[in-house]
């Protein structure tokens, strides 16, 4: 690892990616986006290995397409060596491809099966003119099979990638990705697909080749155990947004955001005095990104948000809906007409209004509810009134946690301070 | 260099087995249709190649040398000087002279026969060619780039191909009749460009999803320009289901052009051409003269098995997987025997013997 103080190899700026979503078939919904990768800061360092972790779906395979300019991004800058490369069409793209790699998780379906292992290692080398002659461009890629671990080369050189192992086609992918010298390299999962046996020994590849070659790894993976093992800094990434990113020791020792550490419990360890400790482990799925959670998009899930978290309308519904399901059946009737049914309510950002409701019962259900704590999301709730025709849920101000420094690490946080996203003005 | 030159030859020997490798995996009836299909094909070429070494006569011969050894065929045209000529008789039944009998217009049933697979062959050579020239890019172009022009051709080839095939090759070859004097580059084309819909649209679904494997955005991150992804990555994993229409559309192009004949359109007489020789012989037929139909829609029939024979075999070998009815298009499953002698329109449909005995 570098010293701290070098000029970052790749600069990511406010970068946001968003996908729009096709209306349904008479044009509905035609303004919903994907916010796959939403206002992500961060740099990485010539020489280090950069992790990127996340659950699947939290925009962290997207993250690292865009920054290799293979997704467009919607807005936002990724400087690499100082230049933005975000605008960049793909002609201007195509030559600095030679120095930005992509190394792909699934081995079987990277490799084009109509080109022996020659032909697809060697074709970057063709592509960029590299090389000039079929023999030259022959003794480059035996040089660079060698190299991966691939010997003796020439018995491998004509073969097709049909006719190699898994873990010797993950070789290959990673020779043809690195067989034009590349600076940084765009790893994504690149031992999920592998069995446990070849898994480590790619990654020592990996790493072995890092330190030969002076390459820059972005580490994409969704295992944190693979990331101790092989990353200098970690992001981790929760439905498109960094949470929390730092030094990989930092973050692994002494975690400063709730997902970070609910992370961590869910790597199982081989110890039994472990067995009964308190694990905190995110309930419930991951939201869907289409409608993501105002406020810290993590608050629903999270076992330690409080009032200014961002709670909203929909928060008290999936409460109501959870809280149904494990209560009697008495209860579940009484309560159920004391709300009216959950689709009449009209659920908003900061206020949920019941207009079916039974006013003078659901009320005191309502601030029962609140007042004995029973769920986070009544943290909340600053309100529960009857106006002329309903019962509304008020809710207090939830503002999206931005990034802070927390010790050497940044978190997006409200437990370590409240600190305001810029508005979404910002992106455009 | 001699180890050069070895390496070489194992790295051409490993493409080799490399393709050959769906054939052997295959199963063996796929490969005896392909094998039987391909004997029947082979014929049919050899006699389209050298339709002189087995027919006695030229196609538009109608005298014969008598009173020679030479060679019947290459005599004509030396006929009044040198030789004393004779025309050949009409409506002569088969017999030891003239092994499939002769026509009204005194020409030579088997000769005819023969030199009409050099028109039927050069034909679906020239019209698949053009199909598959202009099919496959487009689809490959289409499927790869998608947005407007993708809907654009594909509303395009929708439109062709709604028309039924025979009655596209007419139209075709009615206006070609005003700008080009009738032959065989014309009847090609008019065949051809019922067949490119199928070729289009193989391709480009295809295309569209060998385009979302992850070694073709490989091939982007490499930096691969997308004429180089299209032609290195995508046509490579798509070629293979081309042999298959291939050989499935050359039957059906056997029977089109046939159509075409029969009704007319198709290359000019005097050149032998099955479909023309069957519908001239429809009177024939009328007064009991079976030879002049049966000849040549025995021909057109067993060229027909023939190919679809190897499109089959083809389609169990490439596609194991895939049997899909579907694509196969309009091209006939079972060859069934003509039900009638006089529905001229079926000759096209079923190219059977039209009576089996006089």
């Amino acid at each position: 690892m570098t010293t701290p103080q070098a000029q970052p190899l790749l600069q990511v700026e406010d970068l946001s990616t968003f996908f729009p979503v096709r209306g349904g078939l008479f044009g509905g919904g035609g303004s919903a986006v994907v916010r796959a990768v939403d206002n992500i800061s961060f740099d990485i360092r010539p020489g280090e290995v950069f992790g990127l972790v996340g659950e699947s779906g939290s925009g962290k395979t997207t993250l690292g397409r865009t920054l290799l300019k293979l997704v467009d991004p919607t807005a936002g800058a990724i400087r690499y060596k100082g230049t933005d490369i975000a605008g960049y069409t793909e002609r201007q793209m195509r030559p600095l491809r030679r120095e930005l790699a992509l190394i792909f998780q699934d081995p079987n379906a990277s490799l084009n099966p109509a080109m022996t292992i020659v032909q697809g290692v060697g074709h970057p080398l063709r592509i960029h003119g590299i090389t000039s002659s079929r023999a030259q461009t022959r003794s480059r890629v035996a040089e660079m099979l060698e190299r991966v671990g691939l010997s003796p080369a020439e018995t491998f050189l004509d073969k097709y990638p049909e006719d190699v192992s898994g873990g010797q086609k993950q070789r290959l992918v990673i020779a043809r990705a690195l067989i034009t010298e590349p600076a940084f390299v765009v790893a994504d999962e690149p031992v999920a697909a592998l069995d446990m046996s070849v898994r480590a020994r790619v990654l020592q590849l990996m790493l072995d080749l890092q330190r030969d070659l002076g390459l820059t790894y972005l580490f994409i993976t969704h295992d944190l155990a693979t990331a101790r093992f092989v990353c200098d800094r970690i992001g981790i990434l929760y439905l498109g947004s960094l949470v929390e990113w730092g030094p990989a020791r930092q973050l692994f020792d002494d975690p400063q955001h709730p997902y970070t550490r609910s992370l961590l419990d869910a790597i199982p360890l081989p110890d039994p005095r472990r067995r009964h400790r308190d694990k905190q482990l995110p309930t419930g799925e991951m939201p869907d990104a289409l409608n993501p959670p105002a406020g810290c998009r993590f608050h629903p899930r999270c076992p330690a948000a409080f009032e200014v978290c961002g709670w909203e309308g929909a928060d008290l519904i999936d409460f109501l809906e959870d809280r149904w399901t494990v209560v009697d059946e008495p209860t579940f009737e009484r309560e159920l007409a004391a709300t009216g049914p959950l689709d009449s309510a009209e659920v908003a950002r900061d206020e949920v209004r019941f207009p079916k409701a039974d006013h003078g019962a659901l009320v005191p259900l309502l601030r029962g509810l609140r007042d004995e704590e029973a769920g986070r999301v009544f943290t909340g709730v600053t309100d529960v009134t009857t106006d002329a025709d309903a019962v509304v849920v008020r809710f207090g101000e939830g503002p999206a946690p931005a990034l802070q420094p927390v010790q050497s690490v940044q978190v997006a946080c409200h437990l370590h301070g409240v600190v305001e996203q810029p508005s979404d003005l910002s992106r455009g | 260099m001699p180890p050069l030159s070895g390496r070489r030859v194992t790295a051409l020997r490993i493409r080799v087995e490399h393709a050959l490798r769906p054939w052997r995996r295959a199963n063996p009836m796929a490969r005896r249709l392909v094998l039987l299909g391909s004997v029947i094909t082979l014929g049919f070429a050899f006699l389209a190649a050298f339709p002189s070494l087995v027919a006695p006569y030229g196609e538009a011969q109608y005298r014969h040398v008598v009173g020679t050894n030479e060679d019947p065929a290459a005599a004509e045209g030396r006929c009044g000087d040198e030789f004393e000529c004779e025309d050949i008789p009409r409506r002569l039944s088969p017999d030891t002279g003239f092994p499939f009998g002769t026509t009204s217009g005194r020409l030579d049933v088997l000769s005819r026969v023969v030199w009409g697979s050099r028109v039927a062959f050069s034909i679906v050579v020239l019209s698949t060619v053009l199909a598959m020239g202009i099919g496959v890019p487009l689809g490959l172009i289409s499927g790869y780039r998608g947005g407007k022009l993708d809907r654009v051709l594909v509303t395009l080839m929708d439109a062709i191909y709604v028309i039924p095939g025979l009655l596209l090759a007419i139209i075709i070859a009615f206006v070609l009749k005003a700008y080009f004097a009738p032959g065989l580059l014309s009847a090609a084309a008019a065949v051809g460009v019922v067949y490119i819909p199928q070729y289009y649209r193989v391709i480009r679904n295809h295309t569209l999803s060998v385009k979302q494997e992850p070694f073709v955005e490989a091939a982007r991150s490499l930096g691969a320009k997308p004429n180089t992804i299209i032609g290195r990555y995508v046509l490579f994993n798509v070629v293979q289901s081309v042999p298959v229409i291939f050989t499935l559309n050359a039957a059906d192009a056997v029977l089109t052009l046939a159509g075409l004949g029969f009704l007319g359109y198709g290359v000019p007489y005097p050149q032998a051409e099955w479909g023309l020789d069957v519908s001239r012989a429809i009177s024939d037929v009328v007064s009991g003269f079976w030879w002049t139909a049966f000849w040549p829609g025995l021909a057109i029939m067993l060229l027909v098995t023939g190919l679809t024979l190897v499109g089959e075999g083809l389609n169990d070998i490439i596609n194991p997987l895939l049997r899909v009815r579907g694509f196969r298009g309009r091209v006939p499953r079972r060859l069934e025997p003509a039900p009638a002698a006089d529905t001229p329109v079926e000759v096209n449909l079923s190219p059977a013997p039209t009576q089996e005995n006089p």
